[in-house]
């Protein structure tokens, strides 16, 4: 039992280890605090570990992902239920963000970005995330959020449209202040 | 006023995503469709500051550090005490038993824990199914209602039985997530007590049900032809076989 114990450690340890920085990256991005993004993204690796004997297929960042998907919207579910009761729905994406001043008087872009992006709804956050930052093909999107591949560039589609306008937003209130 | 290529072709374009036929033809509306232009610029506006942002977030290494810890299962090693003079045949056939003795001991170990396992996840997920109040996406007594439900939302098929003359009345439907996987859940009630049927494609050969508890938990599972099913429940493990009994009739 040790000698398979240990095979499939150095088997995780390869596969899957490499993936901590983009488990924790979307854990970070859907729970939106560091301290429960470590907590989900350790739970989610620990999960992966016990049903690595059940993994077979080939692309292990998309099914890690997946799990680690899984396993922050369980915790979203049980601890800020509220922040997934907003579906899909325009009118209300296409407002803009809550406090769109305290994004305008930040010069600093990074936050600025970051705070328009923790307004935004967490499945549009969640599908701009894996394809922006983690460069995920429609596929991987398709298999991680458990959607069509059509559902993919929709979703896609209206997160970009209501992020950029959400910056367009806050950007043309900056240089009205500025005049 | 947005085009209507700009929830598919457009992001797909945009994303290298599309068939060399999908391009030309999107190339050739592209002439024509000053919005798709327009937005175009926009996609490619917004992806640039978001790349040339660092937004990424890596790991903090101490989290790195203690998830390889808890990997480490905590079974002792056994050293062999070294012997000299020992005759190499004999030993060789000594170890060529173990060997085998421990092959079989293995595989069955592990095919029994990963059983344990999966019932472990049921069981969180009927908990949650519980404490959620979600137990149907579909509610109906009738089974070919909830069959023809599950029909374009799975790729494998089952018959849904309604058993409620012997006690177990048919609630309805729902596709949960264990493993991994999409799972079907029929839903039943024995005197009031919520039971999930829990049903998912195998390759295994079937063999005879394994049965379980957790908590105040009961479950039992099953495999009929390529399907394999796992009924959770608090009723008694009785009234679990008795369901399952009704279920391969």
């Amino acid at each position: 039992m040790n000698d398979l114990d240990a095979e499939d450690r150095l088997h995780f340890e390869q596969l899957v280890l490499p993936h901590v920085d983009a488990a924790f990256n979307l854990a970070r991005w859907l729970l939106r605090r560091r301290e429960d993004a470590e907590e989900v993204a350790q739970e989610a690796l620990l999960r992966a570990w016990r049903f690595f004997r059940g993994f077979h297929g080939e692309d292990v960042r998309a099914w890690l992902l997946q799990i680690v998907r899984n396993t922050c919207y369980t915790w979203l579910e049980k601890n800020r239920p509220r922040e997934l009761m907003v579906e899909f729905d325009e009118e209300l994406h296409l407002q803009p963000v809550a406090n769109p001043e305290s994004i305008a008087i930040t010069n600093n872009d990074r936050e600025r970005l970051t705070r328009a992006l923790e307004a935004m709804p967490t499945r549009f956050r969640e599908v701009i995330v894996l394809r922006e930052l983690e460069g995920c093909s429609y596929r991987e999107i398709a298999t991680i959020m458990s959607m069509p591949i059509g559902t993919v560039m929709s979703s896609l589609s209206r997160a970009r449209r209501q992020l950029y306008l959400t910056l367009a937003d806050a950007s043309c209130k900056e240089a009205v202040r500025e005049v | 006023m947005r085009c209507d290529f700009a929830d598919s072709l457009l992001q797909g374009y945009f994303d290298c995503e599309l068939s060399a036929a999908s391009v030309d033809e999107f190339e050739r509306h592209l002439e024509d469709c000053a919005a798709c232009a327009s937005e175009l610029v926009e996609l490619d506006m917004l992806s640039a500051e978001l790349k040339v942002t660092p937004l990424y977030e890596v790991a903090p290494a101490s989290l790195k550090k203690r998830i390889r810890a808890s990997l480490l299962p905590v079974t002792q090693t056994t050293v062999m005490p070294r012997q000299i003079h020992w005759n190499w045949l004999a030993v060789a056939a000594v170890l060529l038993v173990f060997v085998i003795a421990g092959l079989g001991l293995r595989s069955a170990f592990h095919a029994d824990d990963y059983r344990s396992e999966l019932a472990t996840e049921m069981v969180d997920a009927h908990v949650h199914s519980l404490e959620l109040a979600h137990l149907t996406d579909i509610q109906s007594n009738d089974g070919s209602t909830v069959s023809a439900w599950f029909k374009d939302k799975l790729s494998f098929t089952f018959p849904a039985p309604d058993f409620a003359k012997d006690g177990f009345a048919l609630q309805g439907g729902r596709v949960d997530v264990v493993d991994n996987r999409s799972v079907a859940v029929l839903v039943y009630t024995r005197r009031e007590h919520p039971i999930n049927v829990f049903i998912w494609p195998t390759r295994e050969r079937g063999t005879s049900p394994h049965t379980g508890s957790l908590q105040s938990d009961q479950w039992i599972d099953w495999r009929k032809g390529k399907v394999e099913f796992c009924a959770i429940s608090e009723v008694s493990a009785a009234d679990l076989q008795q369901l399952q009994q009704l279920f391969i009739e």
